[in-house]
């Protein structure tokens, strides 16, 4: 009996591991530079895509193609924000929404064109199957393990860069005054596409992980976000560290409701993010 | 058109805001090594005449330029870059910056010249001790001596200083005035802009007098008394 709460709990905490990729880009863009991406979810469910395509018509592996994916990642997002999304900063908060929204739409349909509806999933062959046993009755698999430990180095990765670079104090730096970086030179425009740019690498990484793990279709980008969302409120919005806390938190939930009764472990993870919410609104690592 | 020894000229500039001219056919100058001072009442626009310099204002009319090359419609970036600095109104740090990261920004974003932080460590030893302290921790005098290093890292030919003693203690407001002269004998041209007229006064070589968008008189501090400046910065 123990080792099975032991699993599930081990389970969760790996979940939270993948949650945290979700949410670290959402972190980024709504916590640093605040801009509420509502296709968050769904460009990562496009890059899913783009990631099988990589796959099954080049035959390209999912880790090279992952690997690939990340630099045009980047300036797909760097363009984005530079040609599209900056029209729309600092205007109305309402005008961000809409935009993301309608991004959302055209991912979804476009890939329904596409695609069909029908789910895919990309084949990790054996990164996937293979389990490590820790004694005890308890296994995790591989796959599971690596995705955790490419969450908290990914965040460890973010918090140097934003930390301890030039270009991370130039990104706080616009996100504590957009005028005043202006006033001195420092040009916001470049600053928020570079942003991007950075934030659009996490969802390419979120992609190659999320991929392998469970299926896609064209619909699921929505769920993505709305996890991204939670683990980010969770953790406190614009705090890195506290996005794996916030991953780990839901991950758990999550794991440990379903253990009671499979059909409760989604609500779950939303019953416990609406706990959190309510002894701490402001997240439990608040950043501001 | 601008003499070659001429670090700014501004000729016949209007800067609007919507359809009102909060800046009506102005003309300054400024040389290199010199102290310029502009005074003028609340709302007289001398802030938007610094913002229409730095490239932060809108709708900008006439020419300005920069050591002979005009820079009307060039970016801030750009204008930076080529030598030109603003110290904000209101200091304008980053607050969740330290002092190092505060002051690393100007040096980015400006011409790289032989202005570092040894310089301002010796201008400022207090920022030295405080440099891994955030800026918004700062008292407003620290905070003025991070927005004044910080521009003066950015290695500016020109310097713009926008109502630095606001909001300040006279003490400070003195030992930042003595600096002045320091970045001056640099040969570094400096444009000031006060409320507070007899200090600003004090520093300059030359000064105008700006009223409801217009100058309404310029001159050496030294020539002109003390009654007709107060006449024409109230426009009585």
């Amino acid at each position: 009996m123990v080792a099975v709460w032991a699993n599930q709990l081990l389970q969760g905490v790996m979940l939270g591991g993948l949650y945290t990729l979700f949410a670290i880009g959402l972190s980024l863009s709504a916590g640093v530079m605040r801009f509420v991406n509502i296709a968050h979810g769904d460009f990562i469910v496009l890059t899913c895509y783009v990631l099988l395509l990589l796959g099954t018509l080049l035959g390209i592996n999912p880790v090279v193609a992952t690997l690939i994916v990340l630099p045009i990642a980047f300036l797909f997002g760097f363009g984005l924000q530079r040609f599209l999304l900056q029209r729309v900063v600092g205007e109305n908060v309402l005008l961000v929404i809409l935009v993301t929204f309608a991004l959302s739409i055209i991912i979804e349909n476009g890939l329904l064109e596409g695609f069909g509806a029908d789910p895919q999933k990309i084949s990790g062959g054996w990164m996937e199957t293979a389990t490590v046993a820790l004694g005890s009755g308890i296994n995790v698999g591989l796959f599971q393990i690596v995705t955790f430990v490419a969450a908290v180095a990914l965040v460890a990765v973010l918090d140097l860069l934003l930390y301890r670079t030039g270009i991370g104090a130039k990104i706080r730096a616009v996100s504590d005054d957009v005028a005043a970086a202006n006033l001195i030179g420092l040009s916001s425009v470049r600053v928020y596409a570079i942003a991007m740019g950075i934030t659009f690498v996490t969802i390419g990484i979120a992609a190659g992980f999320v991929s392998i793990w469970t299926n896609f279709d064209p619909a699921s980008g929505p769920t993505r976000l709305l996890v991204a969302f939670e683990v980010i409120v969770m953790g406190g919005l614009g705090s890195l560290w506290g996005s794996l806390v916030g991953g780990i938190v839901l991950g758990v939930a999550q794991a440990v409701g379903g253990q009671f009764d499979i059909a409760w472990q989604i609500m779950a993870g939303h019953i416990v993010f609406l706990i959190v919410l309510a002894l701490r609104p402001q997240g439990l690592f608040p950043k501001y | 058109m601008t003499g070659s020894h001429k670090l700014l000229a501004v000729d016949d500039v209007s800067v609007f805001y919507e359809k009102f001219r909060a800046i009506n056919h102005v003309d300054i100058a400024v040389e290199a090594g010199d102290v310029v001072s502009i005074i003028g009442a609340n709302g007289a626009g001398k802030s938007t005449l610094l913002k229409a310099i730095i490239g932060q204002a809108d709708h900008v009319e006439g020419r300005i330029s920069f050591a002979g090359e005009t820079i009307i419609g060039r970016t801030t970036e750009a204008i930076v870059a080529s030598g030109i600095m603003l110290v904000p109104e209101g200091r304008r740090l980053f607050p969740s910056l330290t002092v190092e990261e505060n002051l690393r920004l100007g040096w980015d974003v400006g011409r790289k010249g032989e202005i570092g932080f040894a310089d301002v460590w010796r201008l400022f030893p207090v920022l030295e001790d405080r440099r891994r302290q955030k800026a918004g921790s700062l008292s407003g005098g620290q905070q003025q001596m991070v927005a004044l290093g910080r521009a003066l890292l950015a290695n500016p030919r020109l310097l713009l200083c926008d109502e630095i003693s606001l909001g300040l203690a006279p003490l400070v407001i003195n030992e930042l005035y003595t600096l002045i002269p320091q970045i001056k004998a640099r040969g570094i041209g400096i444009l000031i802009v006060e409320q507070d007229i007899e200090r600003s006064l004090a520093v300059a070589d030359h000064f105008y007098c700006l009223l409801e968008g217009r100058v309404s008189l310029s001159g050496r501090p030294g020539e002109v008394n003390r009654d007709l400046v107060m006449k024409h910065y109230f426009g009585l």
